[in-house]
């Protein structure tokens, strides 16, 4: 049963691997470093964001404002330094710091009103999408040079294939998450209250604290994923990232994790993404397939996953009853 | 063996809830280096006690005495850190995280705010074989073991935060004979290192392998402490049923049962049986008869009970309902289209869907099986639920309220009304009088017998004795998840089924 | 008197229904006129019954699978898909404008739509799946396969009878709210007449008891879902019918959060039990009224979000204990008898 928790990332692993093996003896020019990279370069507000959901997920929760804080930060970004001239370097840690806080908002309500997160973190999308229209209607374009600098900026190996600075910091969150998940505490600490909350309070984990730190985490992630956001697109505007959260846990449990949470890596996320991207990517490269496809196969990836995972732990106690 | 000074000392515990006393001037004592068995049937206060010590409540009024220092625990996080853990039956752990992580999760080894888990791991090794002669891999997820494991876990990570005092609640539940046998090996090696062992149990077999004391809790109050050498098996249950004989004068004596029985079967069960809830068992149940299930609280009385009912499935055995084929009853839709009805002694759990009206709690069971398109009339379900509230004696009389204000005792006669609506050929009632004042356990008996006059077949569970005994025709007396003896009219007395309950 | 009809579920979302309606009216004082026209009603309040009918219509279903405490996440990707299915039936037919092409296009949408319903019931009750993860597969993958049946393009259609649907009028009333009244009228009776309801209460406010009281729950849920898809699918033909086309991508965006908010404001708790249609009707009609408010004052469409998100909030802290226990006193919090005995056990 759960003596093989590995077992759904390794197959996320696997259908990578698959996906992209089947990729390039399909297709010219596939079989290259150079679209691994793109699959980065174009997904790493994907992995950012997946990033802070996996942990949000894990704990047993789920956030579903997620698009909407990327989107609110890249109009927030957008007017502060468009329209009122705020120096990069000022806007960028604050839009980070208000994702922060806004989720760990969430989580204190989540936790405090024992309200589901489902619908605290439905009534936030609601708000942060809101938020943007408030700010405004319509895109605000960002022609400010350090923006505009992050955007084109590739950095070069030697063999001339390159990435752009949000993989890197997409790979930096991807790193610092790996440690927070199995080298502290915090980490520890979410799975076990995604394992077995009453448990966990009775063991005396701090459950209050673990949980807003979880949503505000998962801010943050979506906040830094708007930054990233920002640098691909050089606009804010409203409809950014619309249905991005489903984009997430999509990414979430096709990488393997439980959607009752206590089970699953970040590793898996990642190549939950990858995932999502190779599929984009070869239906790309098909040129007759419209890219709506996707959808259907990352539902159908979905529903795998799920009656994996049902199976899996078809004898475990710890199946919610409906 | 034991200390002089006991390590805890409870005096003068009174815990009450809203007007109903849980304990009254209990007291209890616990010396390191032994095994200190509590035992009480339901509502004895045995969990409140625990909860009170493990300070899931505060009492109202006594002290607790932890080494000699008065002790104040607000919440079970302060009682671990005082130094007394609980195992409880549903092991409170994290399946999904690994052995050593769940002995460790919280104060795990750090360095510079780094999980070493080199060192956990080798920790939890270490823990486990040589202070309980475990030998598993920690690494491993926590849920991939058996319960067994899992409870030795939990004692794991209690010795690890040098608990003084272990409370085991019903550890022996779901283990089988095995894995009873290693825990009690684990238990006499930490007696032996000075722990202090408080072991809550139904299982009277357990007791006298290994305890060393026994602190007897009945109604809320303490009935005595013994040694378990000093105590026979007979007083022990005696002590724990207790005789309200004055009470009880009022009502008849056995009735005469000579008439309603009929020699015709309605069903007998062969082999029945399922993995670590109850042991193959045979029953035959006639027409008008009525066949109590006596025992102590865990001998698998209901588990028996759900089995007949196909509330749970079994795993082995067959049953044959009116001489008709073998088949094994794996529903309650089932058992319901056979005539089989089952009052559960769960009666907020499983009984009454508590924002329903009494109405519709009354004519749930027959709508379901009339089916959804063939609905009772309002008006016709008016009539129903009034015929009943009247028959049954309903408070209040009002049929539209939500059940759930209704008292305990109210709300088992909707249970009740329910029932009857189907008219089953045969009835099992598990714990009907549980909870409810003497006049309505009265009315409640008096019904049964009348039904099985009626032609019904009534099962009877209760752990009241007295109450089993008066109904019932013939006894099926189970201990420690085994039915152990069919008890005959003529055989059937007080101090009989009370030395089959004991045992030994 | 007063506090029967205080305590009445359908009280507090009707007084707010009453406020913003006469809020508009401040704003607009033209809002409660009535003109008649060519033969048909007019006015701000025709135009909510109007164009918040696909709404109530999903909210209708919505209602029945939150109170076997489920949920259906899936209801505006089968709002997309239903549009979608009728639009190609009809675009395919030799003769757009004949009736019976319709009336064949509207049974296939409204047949898929069912049958993608049985599918979320069998993950659900078969598979035993958690509704939200059961669902939310459907509402990924709904839209791929109502791009994947208009073939990645708007489809528009040039069909009378088909337009009669959203945008036809029977009585001086546009039709679309004969729809949700014959909808509404069928739920109603099925659920109130039958035994339907009263199975539904149970299973959602008691699975366990419900079992063993003999009711087939898996049927129950079966049902709820199907008629779920079914109630979103009729939502999606009044929807394309409204632009005569349909679109994959925008079709019945969101939808399933407004249901889910007018379902809650109704007074259904998100925890299964006791439902009220008439609360899900008054909780969409103030969704749509909210709407035409924010527009009415002039201010951005897009603020409509803020608002839902403040009335989320609202409510579900005031259906919360712990908020409500702010506030009672704690003489009020008297415990019901049968607490006091059940803890005896405990």
């Amino acid at each position: 049963m759960l003596k093989r928790p590995f077992v759904p990332v390794l197959i996320t692993i696997g259908l990578f691997a698959l996906a992209f093996l089947a990729g390039s003896l399909r297709y010219n020019g596939f079989f290259s470093v150079q679209v691994l990279f793109n699959l980065l370069i174009d997904n790493a507000f994907l992995l950012i964001v997946a990033i802070g959901m996996t942990f949000v997920i894990l704990s047993g929760g789920i956030d579903l404002s997620v698009g909407s804080v990327v989107a609110l930060t890249t109009m927030l970004s957008a007017s502060l330094v468009q329209e009122h001239g705020v120096p990069p370097y000022v806007v960028i840690p604050l839009v980070l710091l208000l994702g922060a806080l806004f989720g760990c908002g969430m989580g204190a309500v989540i936790h405090y009103f024992r309200i589901q997160p489902f619908i605290v973190t439905l009534a936030g999308m609601f708000l942060a999408r809101g938020l943007c229209y408030v700010i405004s209607i319509q895109t605000i374009t960002i022609n400010d040079p350090f923006y505009t600098k992050m955007a084109l900026t590739k950095i070069r190996f030697p063999d001339g294939s390159f990435i752009s600075i949000s993989v890197l910091i997409a790979l930096i969150i991807f790193l610092l998450a790996l440690y927070l998940a199995h080298f502290t505490r915090f980490g520890r600490n979410v799975y076990a209250i995604g394992g077995n909350e009453q448990s966990a309070i009775l063991m005396g984990l701090p459950i209050a604290r673990t949980k807003m730190l979880v949503y505000a985490f998962s801010g943050f992630c979506s906040a830094l994923g708007g930054v990233v956001f920002t640098f691909y697109m050089l606009s804010g505007y409203g409809l950014h990232a619309v249905g991005l959260e489903l984009d997430a846990i999509a990414a979430v449990v096709i990488g393997g994790t439980l959607l009752t949470g206590g089970v699953g890596y970040v590793a898996g996320t990642f190549f939950g993404v990858m995932i999502q991207g190779v599929i984009q990517t070869i239906i790309t490269f098909e040129g007759t397939l419209s890219s709506w496809w996707t959808k259907i196969v990352i539902g159908l990836l979905l529903f795998l996953f799920i009656l994996l995972q049902r199976i899996l732990n078809a004898g475990s106690s710890s199946q919610k009853a409906m | 063996m034991t200390n002089k000074r006991p390590i805890l000392e409870m005096h003068g515990i009174h815990k009450q809830f809203s007007g109903f006393v849980a304990l009254n001037n209990v007291s209890f004592r616990l010396f390191p280096g032994e095994v200190h068995a509590l035992m009480g049937e339901n509502g004895a206060g045995k969990s409140t006690l625990i909860k009170v010590l493990t300070g899931v409540y505060t009492v109202d009024e006594g002290e607790i005495l932890y080494d000699g220092k008065e002790l104040r625990v607000a919440n079970p996080y302060e009682a671990q850190e005082a130094g007394i853990a609980t195992v409880y039956q549903e092991v409170n752990l994290c399946p999904n995280l690994s052995v050593a992580e769940n002995i460790f999760i919280g104060r795990e080894p750090l360095r510079f705010g780094r999980i070493l888990w080199k060192e956990m791991n080798r920790r939890a090794d270490e823990l486990l074989r040589s202070r309980l002669h475990v030998n598993i891999d920690v690494t491993q997820p926590l849920g991939s073991y058996s319960v067994a494991i899992q409870q030795l876990v939990a004692i794991a990570r209690a010795l690890n935060i040098s608990a003084r005092i272990l409370v085991l609640d019903e550890p022996t539940s779901s283990l089988d004979r095995h894995e009873v046998e290693q825990l009690f090996t684990v238990m006499r090696k930490l007696k032996e290192q000075g722990l202090a062992i408080l072991f809550v149990t139904h299982f009277l077999d357990q007791v006298y392998e290994i305890s060393d004391r026994i602190t007897i809790l009945r109604s809320g109050e303490l009935v005595g402490e013994y040694m378990t050498s000093e105590l026979p098996r007979i007083d022990l249950v005696m002590h724990m049923i207790g005789k309200d004989l004055q009470v009880l004068r009022q009502l008849t004596d056995r009735a005469d049962r000579s008439a309603s029985r009929s020699d015709e079967a309605f069903l007998e069960a062969k082999g029945l049986g399922r993995s670590r809830q109850v042991e193959d068992f045979d029953l035959t149940i006639h027409r008008g008869e009525i066949i109590g299930f006596a025992g102590l609280l865990g001998s698998g009385r209901t588990e028996a009970a759900r089995l007949l009912f196909g509330a749970d499935r079994a795993d082995r055995g067959y049953v044959k309902i009116a001489g008709g084929q073998r088949a094994v009853i794996d529903s309650p839709r089932h058992a319901i289209r056979q005539g089989i009805a089952f009052c559960s002694e769960n009666r907020k759990t499983e009984g009454i869907i508590a924002d329903l009206s009494v109405r519709e709690n009354i004519i749930l069971a027959l709508q379901a099986r009339r089916g959804w398109y063939r609905a009772l009339s309002r008006k016709r379900q008016e009539e129903i639920a009034d015929e009943y509230i009247r028959k049954i004696n309903i408070n209040p009389k009002d049929p539209e309220i939500p059940v759930r204000n209704l008292s305990g005792g109210n709300q088992q006669k909707v249970l009740l009304a329910r029932w009857l609506l189907l008219e089953p050929k045969l009835f099992i009632l598990d714990e009907p009088t549980r909870g409810i004042d003497i006049g309505a356990k009265t009315e409640i008996q008096k019904l049964v017998l009348e039904l099985s006059r009626e032609g019904m077949a009534v099962l009877f569970i209760s752990s009241e004795l007295e109450e089993v005994i008066r109904v019932s025709d013939r006894i099926a007396v189970l201990r420690d998840r085994r039915l152990t003896k069919m008890m005959e009219q003529g055989e059937i007395s007080q101090e009989n089924v009370m030395k089959e309950i004991a045992g030994g | 008197m007063w506090t029967r009809i205080s305590k009445h579920h359908l009280f507090w979302p009707l007084v707010a229904l009453l406020v913003l309606l006469l809020f508009n009216a401040v704003y607009n004082p033209g809002f409660f006129s009535i003109r008649i026209q060519g033969g048909h009603l007019y006015g701000s309040l025709i135009d909510i019954l109007n164009y918040g009918s696909p709404l109530m219509l999903v909210a209708i279903g919505m209602t029945l699978v939150i109170a076997t405490g489920g949920i259906d996440l899936s209801v505006g990707s089968l709002v997309a898909i239903s549009g979608a299915m009728a639009c190609l039936m009809i675009s395919r037919s030799a003769d757009q404008n004949s009736l019976g092409a319709v009336l064949l296009a509207v049974a296939l949408a409204l047949g898929l739509s069912i049958l993608l319903g049985f599918w979320n019931g069998l993950l659900v009750a078969g598979a035993g799946i958690q509704p939200i993860i059961a669902t939310l597969i459907l509402m990924v993958a709904g839209r791929g396969v109502a791009q994947l049946i208009t073939s990645g393009q708007i489809i528009t259609i040039n069909s009378e009878p088909y337009r009669y649907i959203g945008m036809g009028w029977l009585a001086m009333l546009p039709f679309s709210i004969f729809i949700v009244a014959v909808v509404w009228l069928i739920t109603a009776w099925i659920t109130r007449k039958t035994a339907l309801g009263m199975f539904i209460e149970s299973v959602g406010a008691n699975p366990t008891a419900s079992r063993l009281a003999g009711i087939g729950s898996r049927t129950v849920l079966l049902t709820v879902y199907m008629f779920c898809a079914l109630c979103s699918g009729i939502a999606g033909l009044i929807v394309s019918s409204n632009v005569s086309g349909a679109d994959g991508n925008n079709a019945g965006l969101w939808f399933e959060l407004d249901a889910i908010l007018a379902v809650v404001i109704g007074g259904t708790a998100l925890t299964g039990g006791r439902f009220y249609l008439s609360g899900t009707i008054v909780g969409a009609l103030i969704i749509q009224t909210l709407t035409t408010t924010i527009y009415t004052i002039g201010v951005p469409p897009e603020i409509t979000l803020v608002v839902k998100a403040i009335v989320v909030f609202a409510v579900c802290l005031i259906q919360s204990e712990n908020f409500r226990g702010l506030f009672t006193s704690a003489r009020r919090r008297r415990r019901l008898p049968a607490d006091r005995e059940v803890s005896r056990h405990a």
